[in-house]
């Protein structure tokens, strides 16, 4: 699914990844922890696209495609999908007419036909309930006055419209009481299929509770440092990262 | 040229003999005032960065007296399901034959030709809210009058129908259209007046119009002012108010029309406990030049006043946005905020704002602010990560900027209207408002 090579990434001109492998294969779910800093954030926002984080070396594959030479938006309709560790606000544009285009413009690339607007009602509301968020919230600006929850559980929403291969989930968890990270755990299980790939990038282990990950991977000073099954979430819970080689204290 | 000249040049254009008397010591001050006045040049602090060589040089005359083409005209100003009493002018000229009937209206509701007008209107109202704030063609629109109406509310009267005053520009000569409204609301009432300016293709007029705007004590009045015009035509208006004691004004202003657009706004609180929200957009493109100067009187203590701008500002076009709030010695109690935002989405775009606070009281409220910013890169970026192309995602973020201050406005039919045509402005290809233009069937 995702095959990520040596891959260099800078910020500013200073280097945050340095050297990154991970090789993900469809159904999997790996995990991502690592102190602050380490490039955690980066490698999400990397894979995404986004102006200003500059690849200076290696490669990501998805399904073969070479992400790296998509534009931001080519890179969605392949299949990527970011949540974002802090959604964007952008008011004056419901959140339905947002998810319109985004569905749109995704189905277009895939070759479905578009939805119609009963059916495409008919997926939002679903998809509103699986995460528990009103039907109001569609009407609403996007991400708009919504409280972090809120917007967390709005990036579920679009991963559900969506039906991205490869989800990336960058802190979705930070700043949830336990409820709300139910609700976005069960968003990610029900999503999940041998087909689907995930990537879960956390500061906490108890996530991982709700979201039982194939392997965990610790990242540090840009490279992934340990790699091991879902035990090693609840070492590093115990332990931190500072007796890892390359580990920040 | 000189100052002379240009003023006599435009008097000796527009036969200021012709004139309307409405009321003839107001109106010979007007002329007065208006000869005196110097010619605006960048020297001149209201006009510093508006140029008008574009009036001074168009050798503007009167509207010929023949009949204007009104044919095909009913469409350029329909506004679907707003059900509204309309008052056409076409070229400064009242169209009867496309207006409501003026002896069948509503209850509680008259309108008349100035100069029909009783003499206490003519003598207690006209210019009484323009005058010393009126600029210098301002002073000839009063000295000019050619076609000006009364629009009177009766005491208590709900007016559910807005009154839709329609200015349309048809001719390809260079005139000056004058437009003159005296809109007086008495006590308690309530009332929606739409001004909407708009042209025929190939029109080249220059429109003058003043608004005045009495709302009586505890009435309210909802105010909208369209400039739809195409660009080769030119506007210079003013709206001046006077907000009696409890009285509510709303007004939300549009300027996407004419090359040079310059609207003066004066609100006067007149009385305790009103309150006026005074909301406008401006959209100018290619090389159009908008510019508003408001200005909100807190003459009294406990109004408030709530004013937001909000400029998208394209290509080479020029934006001027001077806001003033001034709280006299006794208006304590005072809240009043002004904002004033701007995006600039092209590297020659230009915007001058300039929020002015003048505070003589010392217990008020008072915030203001400016902002002039591009497109925030990460609301782009969020849009393309969700698949949205970089051009749809522009048009999104910039009609959600304005849209924030259209959803806010209390008339449905207005709001429909407005989404498509501020939509319109930023997508150059119309599948690029697909997504915000089409209703999605909430059952």
């Amino acid at each position: 699914m995702l095959k990520i090579e040596n891959l260099q990434a800078s910020v500013s001109e200073k280097s945050i990844l340095k050297g990154l492998n991970l090789t993900i294969k469809p159904g999997e779910v790996h995990a991502i922890m690592g102190p602050n800093g380490a490039g955690k954030s980066t490698l999400g926002h990397v894979l995404a696209g986004r102006d200003g984080y500059e690849v200076t070396g290696g490669s990501a594959t998805l399904e073969g495609k070479n992400l790296l030479e998509l534009e931001c938006e080519e890179r969605a309709r392949e299949g990527l999908f970011l949540a974002f560790q802090y959604p964007v606000e952008i008011p004056g544009v419901s959140n339905m007419e947002f998810l319109k285009a985004s569905v749109d413009a995704v189905r277009a690339h895939r070759e479905l036909p578009a939805l119609d607007a009963v059916n495409f009602m008919k997926k939002a509301r679903e998809a509103c309930k699986a995460v528990n968020l009103d039907q109001q919230f569609l009407k609403r600006g996007v991400n708009e006055g919504f409280s972090g929850g809120e917007k967390k559980r709005n990036e579920i929403m679009q991963m559900m419209l969506l039906e991205p291969k490869l989800a990336i989930l960058d802190e979705t968890d930070s700043g949830l009481d336990i409820d709300a990270l139910q609700v976005v755990a069960n968003g990610v299980n029900a999503l999940r299929s041998p087909e689907r790939s995930f990537i879960v990038v956390t500061h906490y282990q108890r996530l991982l509770d709700y979201i039982v990950p194939d392997y965990v991977h610790v990242l540090a000073d840009g490279k992934i440092v340990k790699s091991g099954d879902k035990s090693l979430a609840l070492e590093l819970e115990e332990k931190g990262y500072g007796w890892l080689e390359g580990g920040a204290a | 040229m000189t100052a002379v000249s240009q003023h006599s040049a435009i008097e000796q254009g527009l036969a200021l003999a012709t004139e309307t008397s409405v009321n003839s010591a107001t109106q010979t001050r007007a002329r007065e005032a208006w000869a005196q006045s110097p010619w605006p040049t960048r020297k001149t602090e209201a006009w510093k960065y508006t140029p008008v060589k574009a009036i001074a040089d168009g050798d503007f005359i009167a509207p010929p007296a023949t009949t204007p083409i009104t044919e095909g005209v009913a469409d350029i100003y329909a506004i679907e399901g707003l059900n509204a009493l309309d008052l056409v002018f076409v070229d400064g000229q009242f169209q009867a034959s496309l207006s409501t009937d003026l002896t069948a209206l509503p209850t509680g509701l008259s309108i008349i030709a100035l100069a029909d007008a009783s003499e206490q209107v003519r003598s207690q109202y006209f210019n009484k809210a323009a005058g010393e704030h009126a600029t210098l063609f301002g002073e000839l629109n009063t000295a000019a009058i050619r076609e000006g109406f009364v629009v009177e509310v009766a005491k208590n009267a709900d007016i559910k129908q807005p009154v839709h005053i329609v200015n349309i520009a048809t001719q390809a000569k260079a005139c000056m259209a004058a437009a003159r409204v005296l809109w007086l609301q008495a006590p308690s009432s309530r009332a929606t007046l739409v001004e909407h300016f708009s042209s025929r293709e190939g029109s080249t007029v220059l429109t003058n119009s003043i608004t005045e705007l009495f709302v009586g004590e505890n009435a309210q009045c909802n105010h909208y002012r369209l400039h739809l015009e195409s660009e080769e035509n030119l506007h210079i208006g003013g709206v001046y108010s006077q907000v009696e004691k409890n009285a509510r004004l709303n007004s939300f202003y549009l300027a996407m029309g004419a090359n040079l657009q310059r609207v003066d706004v004066v609100t006067q609180f007149e009385g305790e406990g009103a309150e006026a929200i005074n909301n406008g957009v401006y959209l100018p493109r290619n090389k159009q030049l908008t510019d508003f100067h408001t200005c909100i009187e807190h003459k009294v203590p406990h109004c408030n006043s709530n004013e937001i701008f909000r400029g998208i500002i394209g290509d080479s076009a020029r934006a001027v946005f001077n806001g003033r709030i001034h709280i006299h010695k006794d208006a304590q109690k005072t809240l009043a905020e002004l904002s004033n935002k701007n995006l600039l989405t092209s590297e020659k775009a230009e915007v001058n704002t300039k929020p002015e606070l003048e505070i003589y009281a010392d217990d008020v409220r008072c915030a203001h602010g400016a902002t002039i910013a591009k497109i925030d890169p990460l609301a782009m970026h969020y849009l393309r990560t969700r698949g949205i192309s970089k051009d749809e995602a522009q048009v999104m973020l910039s009609f959600g900027f304005i849209n924030e201050l259209i959803e806010q406005l209390d008339n449905e039919a207005i709001v429909t209207y407005l989404r498509p045509v501020i939509a319109g402005r930023f997508a150059k290809d119309p599948a690029l408002a697909e997504h915000l233009l089409t209703p999605i069937d909430e059952h």
